[in-house]
């Protein structure tokens, strides 16, 4: 029996990473939105590190912020250690990591949601999406609920017909002891959605009581803490500490002898998991003459005794676990409180999507995070924020939001899953960005913020606080440039002191923090003019400088880059009568249905000859109807 | 560095240039330049006889000159000027006509290259004439078609040559330059894993490395030039002993005036033919003899001076006649030539003192050059003195302009990358110049750059949680 529980904009089935920044940006644009969790006690939650952030991740999150999502703030709110990774390796890879406590990062976006107008948190397990009337969806939950939505936005996560294996032992489930969402796949099967099967793991978790971290190097956080959110003004403190240790040949011999015992081996696991988290024992088989592994001995909390072992991530059984963790410096005594497990999930394949993260065949369904093909929060949440707004601009009959490689981590990400696809659960590294020197976490805000306000999503008071910061950058760098700075002994001690050669002669600011051995803090002394503006000014002012040459070069890449992207390709063209395609592009294109030439571009198989095909088919066709 | 190292063909912007005749024996050779700075590229390279430039002529308009490089003269020209729309491509359009052969279009291609042009893409000029509306629908479907096949064959012919050994040499840089990127990105990526620390003197000497090799192809390129520019060679011998007939056979047309007439071939005309996979850059000469007239004086002069200046010389004799004066002058000056002995007519009874020949000649062959008897034996001689060169093509050299250009490129990339190292750069800007030397090689390869540094982080760096 179903009974109809009426019209609604916005459908979320999820309410993770994704679903969460999805609901929120498709509320807050004014569209009346559902947002459905198999559990709410589940809502944002993180069943595996209890961290947000990290390199490249932590790029993805101080954009989501920018663009006015919630996942910098809450992580601010709710944060118990936070360091800035790559500190001295150059200011392209600088990321922001923060451990959490994991269940007040629930709670309070669950809370958030709950208090957000236009959005109704509900626990239902979605079981069927299927075509309604004037090209609405109808969703029908367990309980026989059916709304009409003008679009749907799948967050499945690992919930899409989950099974989870540890050892020899396997059954259907979610993440963290969850229900599974059973239903879903075959209703997406049957709607013509190519689905795949994809798998993750996670550690075990274990009691802090019983590790002797005597013996253990401690990992402190930062002082002075660096936010995530533009919005946090004054950030909080650190309140714990992280611990690390290694494993060993005792730890390798017990593993190596119980392999029979993992299903990742004896091919009860049959979905592909990511090469960049893979379990100890893939780690041990592939590099088998490193002698050891790292591991992260990490808190879940403030209130909570569970600990993180971040580097065991394992499928073998739980006896093993528990005589392989015990082989590891102070985990002598552990004691599991969870079981490490490997799960194994449904998701879709992305050549189906386009830039906005809408079904190119299914209009008014989107998908977004691991039901993506990608594995993180970072990356869902990324993904989320940008199908819940372009769902909102499309219902509202606004123009798309098309982020683009060269503007953000999110448009590279977005853009990789769409063009490359995914062979396997896709994290986000800074090696994916070709205009890396250009996409820093430090500029997230002069990227983003002003999409993000054109759209909607920013406040007129951080709106007023980003231009003016925008403002002091500007200033600081007419300043740095015209200023002068004379010959001095204060100066010279300085320059010489920092490793740099001395100077005889007026010097302008500009070229001294040029210099790699210097920067405007150790300037500061000597530099009597310096304004009152916030760190992140001068931060910015002085990379802009030193890296001049390589933001120019980049920059011009991405002019030349963008002029493909301009040339769109209708989505009809039938490519495999296209006169002069190699076989291959042929059918790569078909398959991809790229929307630009650019696009185009970086598809496997098609050659830059292919690409002169298109243009010249695209001119031909300007002319047809010109 | 300034433009998108991603594609094959170039922004509206450049101006392009390639040889647009074909690269065989044939009269004219054209220089084809094409985009906004044309008449400027070929002002630097072309001088009018009267002094005017191209810049300040009409359109359909020729102007007869020289064209030079930086190391003199190349040849007589004829600029020919064609003014946006009204040009093949609808863009300002300079075709410099010159003598045919390989030779002196390559030269002069590359002055052009010198002075501001990039090399042409495949399809490229018809590409840009079809975006400019100057080629009808039926044309573009085949030119499609063309570029299709060019893009299918492209990176097959280029590098495919002796085994692909130019590529498996460009793959063994480039795989260096990945294990570096890799290295930095997994070092980036994964702080807090476990990974072996990037020092500015591993990555010196890694980089290093690529700089050696890739200096080494760029100069070898030079010294290539016996393999794609031709050896210059020198067809000699007295009156009437077949020295066109044999030049003919070689090139497969009626190229110098043959008659039965001694004396006919008045002054050096010059061929080029493919033998053995080396272009020979013939040159006929008049007939070696002391003469009495005035123009033939003048021809034989200049014969005796490009033997001495020839790379390979064929010195013909007569089979059917016994050695002369002039002959035992040609076969000393021949001394120290490298040079093959060819004894011609060897279908009319025998009277030339072979044993003679043979004493004073590594390489000799006996051919009929009115019937083709023994050419193969020649071509077989030929390879035989150039295989002594020291650059041996098999280990892989480049062939091409446009190879060398992006092989230029890459050169620049880790410059760039071993600057920014020793001016106390952080590494991420090493690693962009790095990933953008990787990206030019792949783009000479014909592969593509996309997840090559993502795979080999994987591959060899246990890193993850």
């Amino acid at each position: 029996m179903t009974y109809d529980a009426g019209k609604i904009d916005v459908a979320v089935i999820g309410a993770g990473h994704a679903g969460i920044e999805a609901a929120l940006a498709a509320a807050r644009l004014g569209c009346r939105t559902v947002i459905f969790t198999i559990n709410l006690d589940a809502v944002g939650n993180c069943p595996c590190n209890p961290s947000i952030g990290g390199t490249a991740k932590g790029h993805l999150v101080r954009e989501i912020d920018a663009l006015g999502g919630e996942m910098g703030r809450t992580t601010d709110e709710c944060f118990i250690q936070s360091r800035m990774l790559n500190r001295g390796k150059g200011p392209a890879v600088h990321s922001l990591r923060a451990q959490i406590d994991r269940r007040e990062y629930s709670k309070i976006m669950k809370h958030k949601i709950e208090l957000q107008p236009d959005l109704l948190l509900k626990q239902a397990e979605v079981v069927d999406v299927s075509r309604g009337e004037h090209g609405l969806w109808n969703l029908t939950t367990r309980m026989g609920a059916m709304y009409e939505a003008k679009a749907v936005i799948f967050a499945t996560g690992t919930y899409l017909s989950g099974k989870i294996f540890v050892g020899e032992v396997s059954y259907e489930s979610g993440p963290d002891g969850m229900f599974p969402a059973a239903f879903l796949s075959d209703s997406l099967k049957k709607l013509g959605i190519r689905l795949r099967r994809f798998k993750t793991g996670t550690p075990a978790r274990v009691l802090r009581s019983s590790i002797d971290f005597s013996g253990l190097e401690v990992q402190h956080g930062d002082d002075p803490v660096i936010p995530f959110s533009y919005d946090t003004l004054t950030p909080g403190k650190n309140r714990a500490d992280c611990y690390v240790s290694w494993t060993n040949e005792r730890t390798k011999k017990i593993i190596l002898d119980n392999l029979h015992r993992s299903q990742l081996f004896t091919g009860g696991i049959t979905g592909i998991g990511p090469r960049y988290c893979p379990s100890i024992e893939t780690k041990i088989l592939r590099f088998s003459n490193k002698k050891r592994h790292q591991l992260f001995i990490e808190p879940c909390g403030l209130d909570t005794e569970e600990m993180y072992l971040q580097g065991m991530s394992t499928s073998l059984p739980e006896d093993v676990q528990l005589q392989f963790y015990r082989t590891i410096p102070g985990l002598e005594h552990v004691e599991i409180m969870r079981t490490a497990y490997a799960i194994e999930y449904d998701c879709a394949d992305p050549l189906q999507l386009n830039a906005t993260l809408e079904f190119k065949d299914f209009p008014g369904l989107y998908g977004a995070g691991q039901f993506n093909g990608s594995s993180g929060y970072e990356e869902a949440a990324a993904q989320g924020i940008v199908a819940g707004i372009n769902a909102a601009l499309k219902i509202q009959g606004r123009e798309p939001m098309i982020l683009d490689r060269a503007g953000s981590y999110i448009g590279t990400l977005v853009d990789d899953l769409i063009t490359k696809g995914a062979d396997e659960p896709y994290r986000m590294m800074t090696s994916r960005s070709e205009y890396r020197l250009v996409l820093r976490q430090d500029n997230a805000d002069e990227r983003l913020t002003p999409i993000g306000r054109k759209i909607g999503l920013i406040s007129d008071d951080r709106w007023k606080r980003f231009q003016k910061k925008e403002e002091q950058k500007k200033e600081e760098f007419a300043r740095v440039r015209r200023t002068v700075l004379p010959p001095s002994q204060e100066l010279n001690d300085i320059l010489v002191s920092h490793g740099t050669s001395a100077v005889t002669t007026g010097v302008r600011l500009e070229e001294l923090i040029r210099r790699p051995q210097l920067n405007c803090g150790i300037l500061a002394p000597v530099d009597e003019g310096r304004p009152d503006f916030p760190p992140a000014v001068f931060e910015n002012v002085e990379i802009a400088i030193k890296y001049e040459g390589y933001i120019k070069r980049q920059k011009s890449q991405i002019d030349e880059m963008r002029k493909l992207e301009n040339r769109r390709l209708p989505s009809d063209i039938d490519y495999l009568k296209l006169t002069g395609l190699r076989t291959e592009a042929r059918e790569r294109l078909q398959k991809v249905r790229p929307s630009s030439v650019g696009q185009a571009s970086r598809i496997y198989g098609v050659s830059p000859a292919d690409i002169s095909v298109l243009l010249i088919w695209l001119g031909k066709e300007g002319k047809k109807h010109g | 560095m300034d433009r998108n190292i991603n594609f094959a063909y170039h922004p509206s912007g450049d101006t392009i240039a390639a040889i647009s005749t074909a690269q065989a024996p044939g009269a004219i050779g054209i220089v084809r330049i094409s985009g906004p700075r044309a008449r400027d590229v070929a002002d630097r390279v072309f001088t009018s006889a009267h002094g005017k430039k191209l810049g300040d002529i009409r359109g359909y308009r020729a102007l007869y000159g020289r064209v030079h490089d930086s190391k003199g003269d190349i040849d007589e020209a004829i600029a020919l000027n064609f003014r946006a729309p009204a040009s093949f491509t609808g863009e300002d359009v300079v075709e410099l006509s010159c003598h045919g052969g390989v030779y002196v279009t390559r030269r002069l291609l590359k002055a052009v290259f010198e002075d501001g042009a990039v090399p042409a893409g495949p399809g490229e000029f018809t590409r840009r004439a079809f975006v400019n509306g100057k080629m009808g629908l039926t044309e573009a479907e085949s030119v499609m078609q063309i570029i299709g096949a060019q893009g299918e064959q492209a990176a097959k012919t280029a590098l495919a040559g002796h085994d692909g050994a130019l590529e498996k040499r460009i793959k063994k840089i480039r795989v260096g330059l990945t294990g570096i990127a890799a290295h930095l990105s997994a070092w980036a990526d994964y702080p807090d894993d476990d990974i072996p620390q990037v020092t500015p003197d591993g990555l010196r000497s890694s980089l290093s490395y690529a700089k050696k090799e890739l200096e080494s192809l760029l100069r070898q390129f030079d010294e290539g030039r016996v393999f794609r520019e031709g050896v210059d060679t020198v067809i000699a011998g007295k009156p009437n002993v077949g020295k066109s007939t044999l030049m003919n056979l070689l090139a497969g047309c009626d190229r110098s005036i043959v008659t039965q007439y001694a004396g006919t071939t008045r002054d050096v005309v010059e061929d080029t033919v493919i033998f053995g996979g080396i272009p020979l850059r013939l040159a006929d000469t008049a007939g070696v003899r002391d003469t009495d007239d005035p123009v033939e004086s003048i021809g034989v002069k200049r014969a005796f001076r490009r033997i001495g200046t020839a790379q390979l010389v064929l010195a013909v004799f007569d089979n059917s006649h016994e050695l002369g004066a002039a002959d035992f002058e040609l076969i000393e000056k021949l001394k120290n030539a490298a040079c093959v002995a060819v004894i011609n007519k060897c279908d009319l009874p025998e009277k030339i003192d072979k044993q003679y020949i043979k004493s004073k000649f590594k390489h000799i062959v006996s051919i009929s050059a009115s019937n083709g008897t023994g050419i193969h034996d020649l071509e077989a001689e030929i390879t035989d003195i150039l295989g002594t060169s020291d650059l041996d093509p098999s280990q892989g050299i480049l062939f091409t302009e446009r190879q060398r250009d992006e092989v230029r490129r890459a050169l620049d990339c880790v410059n760039e990358a071993l600057d920014a190292l020793d001016s106390g750069m952080t590494f991420d800007a090493v690693t962009v110049s790095v990933e953008s030397a990787i990206s030019v090689l792949l783009e000479l390869t014909g592969e593509r750059a996309t997840e090559t540094v993502v795979d080999s982080v994987f591959h060899n760096f246990c890193v993850g949680k």
